[in-house]
């Protein structure tokens, strides 16, 4: 799909920060706050704008502290249907929170949430293995998070070092 | 007690010290300040160059450079200049890299002025201009320009300041703090009464890739000015590499080689390490200058519709990161203006007049800041806006 020049500007601002209000992204693209409202309408319908979650640090909400797996997944693609299938069949697990088709020494890249190491566990060894084409899983226990979707979780570059006027 | 008058320079003594100065010390004292005073861009300098850099430093780069910078680093620069502003400075002898655009500024004015000679400064001017030519012994001569003409300078205006003494013309462009813009046009103006006066043009053009709505072109590749034009430009602003202080002059042969002269018994030649960081920035650096700059032109775009909006006058400027909305319906003069709103708000802008006489009655914002600090400094700045109205009323009601 070719977008204007005016609609990925309207991207590039709802990926930084989807929160401003219409008025003040009409401003920064000095455009009518009608035409902003409808090209983000527009995108929203074809699903260029899939969906509008926030970034979250539950590492440091108390009692939520989620334990996250990357499990590389190898399966037997099916004929017809290709990967498509057993995808479907894992994605549609509410544990899982991603699901990559890739390239490489696996097939699909699964991301698995739970409350605990136990819960993970339970889940690949009984629903994840047991699907008919998995062949094999490798599950990582993700640690710690640095950077997500392009945004640094804590570093040293998000404080302002500049002083506080200078010509 | 010591007079340490007697010792010091009389120069050094009668140089009045810099407005933004005394308002720095007392921003830098408050709490929950939003700064709008801030003369430099809000991003960390690209990763990639400060990798280079590091990496360069691990490997031993910690000598001195032949005394104009690293010859592959003048390469880069000679190429810069060529693609982008189809300008042709030879690296063996017409380019030296230097300690922040403000050293070639000052390496420019100590190889050309002699004892009392003027240079014109259009105003409102970078703080720095007025000092750097009384310290090589020249005589800065203001010229004001209007926000009517959206601070442009008039060929009228250059000619009115013009003595058998005047030796060049200084231009900024895009200008700090106007944010004004010059475009092709408005260059041929003046590059037309500096060969009917034979003057030499000095053009800082640090701001050059930070232009949101027409193409740049530099002084030097209008028809007749290369001979007579100093070019000075730097990775300060382009780059987000201010505190670098890494920027550099390209000149005719004659003018590059007096100015090296002065470089190699004052500086001996920029630091090593960074210069890598420099190669690496012009080498890889476009997509992230573009990606800043579009960052820069939103906010722009935002901040003037937003004065605008909350009652002060701002014409949009073409580059930078500066806006410079009058504030001559308040009544109160630059300074005033500023103080109080620091105190009232806590928001800190810069006083217009800090930037010469014509400044007044103006102030300068800087949006390199965040958005959301933009947001929340106009919601401040209307209060205040509002809160002066009041006492306007009180006080006519009182009359």
């Amino acid at each position: 799909m070719k977008l204007t020049k005016e609609e990925l500007e309207v991207l590039y601002i709802l990926e930084e920060n989807h929160r401003q209000s219409t008025e003040v992204i009409a401003k920064q693209l000095q455009m009518s706050e009608e035409k902003v409202e409808k090209i983000i309408k527009k995108l929203e319908q074809n699903k260029v704008i899939v969906s509008y979650p926030a970034i979250i640090d539950w590492s440091k909400v108390e009692g939520q502290e989620n334990v996250i797996a990357m499990i590389e997944v190898n399966v037997t693609p099916k004929r017809g249907v290709g990967f498509d299938e057993v995808a479907e069949r894992i994605y549609r697990f509410p544990e899982v929170t991603s699901v990559y088709l890739m390239s490489g020494s696996f097939d699909l890249s699964v991301s698995v949430e739970g409350k605990s190491l136990k819960e993970v566990a339970t889940f690949v060894s009984e629903k994840l293995s047991t699907i008919e084409s998995v062949v094999s899983t490798r599950t990582h226990f993700l640690l710690k998070k640095y950077k997500h979707d392009g945004v640094i979780i804590e570093g040293k570059e998000n404080i302002d070092r500049r002083m506080v006027v200078t010509p | 007690m010591t007079d340490y008058n007697q010792f010091l320079s009389k120069t050094v003594i009668d140089l009045p010290p810099s407005g933004i100065r005394r308002f720095f010390d007392v921003a830098s004292k408050m709490e929950n300040v939003i700064s709008l005073g801030v003369g430099e861009p809000d991003f960390v300098t690209p990763w990639n160059i400060r990798d280079e850099t590091i990496a360069s430093i691990e490997d031993g780069y910690t000598s001195y450079t032949a005394n104009p910078g690293l010859l592959e680093l003048r390469q880069e620069i000679s190429n810069y200049l060529n693609n982008r502003f189809k300008i042709e400075y030879n690296p063996e002898n017409q380019i030296i890299v230097t300690i922040g655009a403000s050293q070639a500024l000052d390496l420019a004015f100590r190889a050309l002025l002699n004892p009392g000679e003027e240079v014109l400064i259009i105003e409102p001017a970078f703080v720095s201009y007025p000092a750097l030519v009384k310290l090589a012994g020249g005589k800065p001569v203001q010229v004001g320009t209007s926000a009517e003409n959206g601070f442009k300078v008039t060929p009228e205006q250059i000619e009115a300041a013009i003595t058998d003494r005047t030796k060049a013309i200084l231009i900024c462009s895009p200008n700090n703090p106007t944010g004004t813009f010059l475009n092709k046009a408005d260059l041929e103006k003046i590059a037309h009464v500096a060969m009917k006066h034979n003057l030499v043009v000095i053009t800082d053009e640090i701001y050059a890739e930070l232009t949101y709505d027409e193409e740049y072109t530099s002084m030097a590749s209008i028809p007749g000015m290369y001979e007579r034009t100093i070019t000075i430009n730097g990775f300060s602003k382009a780059f987000a590499m201010t505190g670098w202080r890494l920027g550099y002059v390209a000149a005719p042969v004659p003018i590059v080689q007096a100015m090296l002269k002065i470089h190699q018994y004052t500086t001996m030649c920029a630091p090593h390490m960074l210069q890598h960081g420099a190669i690496e920035a012009l080498r890889n650096g476009k997509e992230q200058v573009s990606e800043m700059k579009r960052s820069y032109r939103r906010r722009r775009n935002f901040i003037v519709t937003s004065l605008n909006d909350i009652g002060l006058d701002c014409h949009t400027p073409g580059g930078a990161f500066y806006v410079f909305p009058s504030i001559k319906n308040t009544g109160l003069t630059s300074e005033e203006f500023a103080e109080e709103l620091l105190k009232k708000e806590r928001v800190a802008v810069v006083p217009g007049n800090a930037f010469g006489k014509s400044g007044e009655g103006y102030i300068r914002c800087s949006y390199a800041t965040s958005m959301e600090q933009l947001q929340e400094a106009i919601v401040r700045m209307e209060r205040f806006l509002q809160s002066l109205n009041i006492n306007k009323e009180q006080l006519a009601l009182e009359k």
